[in-house]
């Protein structure tokens, strides 16, 4: 007691780990096998848990983020003497409004024209279109491909005819031909293209996928379609966490304008996505806890397996520890090589564990993603260096504590007690 | 009291000689429900170069006295010093230390590590006394030469007889050079023939000039010692030159 660690002690725990742990060997690969396992069944857990969290985040991420899409309805309340039944009908020139009044936000409007006749060279057919204001491409994520563009605000004060198409369309139509320069005919007008959405993984949508749509500028959409009514509006904020707060400046806005009652929720039928993001991250937050929580009780279960090995140890050996204490063993180099052992079997079957995951991932890797509907649910199971790192704390601290206590018994052995001889 | 054998002084005597000085010494075992006194009230001085031999009725105390005279354990109450040093107050590794460096165990059953070989068993006490590994290893085989081992130094204890493992605890005992060696029964396990050669070899370490302490129910080997003390129910009845 009392004296410091020094060489010789290290040294002379090492010697005895190294002649004790060449014993008990099958006592050794059932403990590494306990810890592998779990290690195995805690890796594999978080791995699918991040894929899964990044999967989500993709899908998320597609349709844009942090958006509440509004669609206007009619009035359900009487409001100032006026009746209820009252469509609120927004016009394009609304948006400027809304853009003044919410000046920290991004608001964009839509106009959709269904089964808008569509034709290039010899393919027709009806597609949706969406006339839109050029911070859209942005907001909702309308990034091109490479070689074009979405349409700018120049673009949109001069009306020009350009459009943007949506991937899987442009797909159909063009097939190998780039679409970008093509001028099609759209509703009897010439249109030149001149972007292609880049493929994006979109989960959440209204009005069908983007992939499969084709978007101009809002003033062109008036001058070609002769419509101005808003089918809805887009609000984006910086954080998920402002949107209750944007939405509520936006309803008396939009009730200051149209004169309704701004707690009406017919008129003010709102999708916060972010609603759904913030709700996403619980999930995914809880989701990951959970899984952690079963993935640490296997290492815990593995890690009193060693213990109980130790255990067994010691009280196999208490004689041959009696021994080398009347030899004139220090307590510290008797306990040295049982915290030695527990941290070794802990790291082994930690390794082995590790490499049986990453097998398992990288073969799972191989697998096609596409046409297995779990996988593209699920995400592929990835590795992160946080997930590695909280697995080496948790079984280094397993370790420790699983050699400790077995540790602390044998150093409470009494060689006068143990060597009398009976 | 008197002294047949007055040594000079040497290392790790006290200045009037005597390694071993008890004066008063008691040990109370306290098991709970029962107090059993093995010791109450030894007196004993063991001067360098003497053979000891300790004898008395199964129970009385002698295994316990052998312990605290080796620092095994400590004693109740009374004035212990090993080699001119007060034990009182060490701490456990202190202890430790005392023992590696002035006490020899030999023990009834030997006591010898099973996994490793002979030599390393031998090496045992010098890694714990901080020796080098290669004097360890110099030390040990010369140790084990002197025991008559010298052919049998890679064999585990299981291929070793009785008598070899017991010379094997020997060699141990001495591997640190210490001030005093202790035996408990050393020959209680062996056959006749083995048992012999062990008390040849502890009579022929005597002749050397060692120190030694040996519980022995054995007339043979209480004969070989000059002194005899003679324990019964934890108290020193007799204590007096062997008579040869
Ligand atoms: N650890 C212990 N706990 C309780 N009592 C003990 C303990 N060790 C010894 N004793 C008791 O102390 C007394 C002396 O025991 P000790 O072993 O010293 O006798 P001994 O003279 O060596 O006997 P033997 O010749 O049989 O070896 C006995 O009554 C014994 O039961
Ligand atoms: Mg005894």
């Amino acid at each position: 007691m009392g004296t410091a660690m020094n060489r010789r002690d290290l040294t002379v725990s090492w010697s005895l780990f190294v002649r004790a742990s060449s014993l008990q060997r099958k006592r050794a690969v059932l403990t590494v096998a306990a810890i592998a396992w779990g290690t195995v069944a805690i890796l594999m857990l978080l791995a699918f848990g991040e894929g899964l969290g990044r999967q989500m985040m993709r899908g998320r991420l597609g349709m844009g983020e942090n958006l509440a899409v509004w669609w206007p309805g009619e009035t359900s309340k009487v409001w100032q003497g006026l009746p209820t039944g009252r469509p609120i009908r927004p016009r394009i020139d609304d948006i400027e409004y809304l853009r003044q009044r919410l000046p920290n936000e991004r608001v964009v409007g839509e106009i959709h024209n269904w089964q808008t006749p569509f034709s290039w060279a010899r393919t027709s057919r009806n597609v949706l279109v969406v006339g839109t204001n050029a911070e859209y491409g942005e907001i909702r994520h309308h990034f091109a491909r490479e070689g074009g563009r979405f349409f700018n605000t120049r673009d949109e004060a001069e009306k020009r005819r350009v459009a943007f198409f949506g991937d899987e369309l442009a797909r159909e139509v063009f097939g190998d031909i780039d679409p970008v320069g093509q001028v099609v005919d759209l509703g009897g007008s010439p249109f030149l293209v001149i972007g292609v959405l880049q493929e994006k993984l979109q989960m959440g949508n209204y009005s069908g996928p983007d992939s499969a749509h084709i978007v101009i500028p809002i003033t062109t959409f008036a001058a070609v379609f002769g419509r101005q009514g808003l089918s809805n509006v887009v609000v984006k904020v910086a954080r998920p966490e402002l949107m209750p707060e944007a939405l509520e400046r936006f309803s008396e806005a939009l009730a200051a304008r149209f004169r309704f009652d701004p707690s009406d929720q017919e008129v003010m039928q709102v999708w916060d996505t972010a609603e759904g993001a913030r709700i996403m991250d619980n999930i995914m937050l809880g989701l990951e806890i959970f899984l952690g929580i079963i993935g640490g009780l296997t290492l815990l279960i593995g890690g009193i397996g060693v213990a109980n090995i130790m255990y067994a140890v010691v009280k196999e050996k208490t004689r041959e520890i009696g021994v080398q204490m009347a030899l004139g063993a220090h307590r510290g180099w008797i306990t040295g090589p049982f915290v030695l052992q527990g941290l070794a079997y802990t790291l082994l079957g930690g390794l082995v564990g590790l490499v049986i995951a990453t097998i398992i991932i990288v073969l799972l890797g191989l697998v096609p993603v596409e046409g297995n509907e779990a996988l593209e649910f699920l995400g592929k199971p990835t590795l992160s260096w946080e997930i590695a790192a909280v697995t080496a704390l948790v079984l280094g601290s397993i370790g420790i504590l699983a050699g400790y206590f077995p540790a602390r018994r044998a150093a409470s052995i009494d060689p006068a007690e143990t060597l009398r001889y009976e | 009291m008197n002294w047949p054998i007055k040594r000079r002084n040497g290392n790790g005597s006290s200045s009037n000689g005597h390694i071993i000085e008890m004066a008063g010494i008691t040990k109370v075992y306290d098991t709970g429900k029962i107090k059993v006194e093995a010791l109450r009230g030894i007196d004993l001085r063991v001067g360098k170069g003497e053979f000891v031999a300790v004898v008395g009725p199964s129970g009385s105390g002698k295994s316990t006295l052998l312990n605290l005279v080796g620092c095994l354990d400590t004693p109740s109450d009374g004035e212990y010093r090993l080699g001119g040093e007060a034990v009182a107050g060490l701490d456990r590794d202190q202890l430790a230390d005392v023992r590696n460096r002035r006490v020899g165990f030999v023990f009834q059953n030997f006591n010898l590590l099973p996994q490793l070989t002979a030599l390393e068993n031998v090496e045992m006490p010098l890694m714990f006394g901080g020796v080098g590994r290669r004097e360890r290893r110099r030390r040990a085989l010369g140790q084990l030469e002197q025991v008559g081992l010298a052919d049998r130094v890679e064999h585990r204890p299981t291929e070793l007889s009785g008598g070899q493992m017991q010379r094997v605890a020997i060699a141990r005992a001495l591997a640190m050079e210490p001030d005093i060696i202790l035996a408990d029964e050393p020959t209680g396990n062996l056959d006749t023939g083995s048992g012999s050669d062990v008390m040849s070899l502890l009579g022929a370490l005597s002749e050397q000039g060692r120190t030694l302490v040996v519980v022995t129910h054995d007339q043979h080997l209480a004969r070989r010692a000059h002194r005899v003390v003679e324990i019964r129910d934890g108290v020193i009845v007799n204590d007096a030159p062997a008579g040869r």
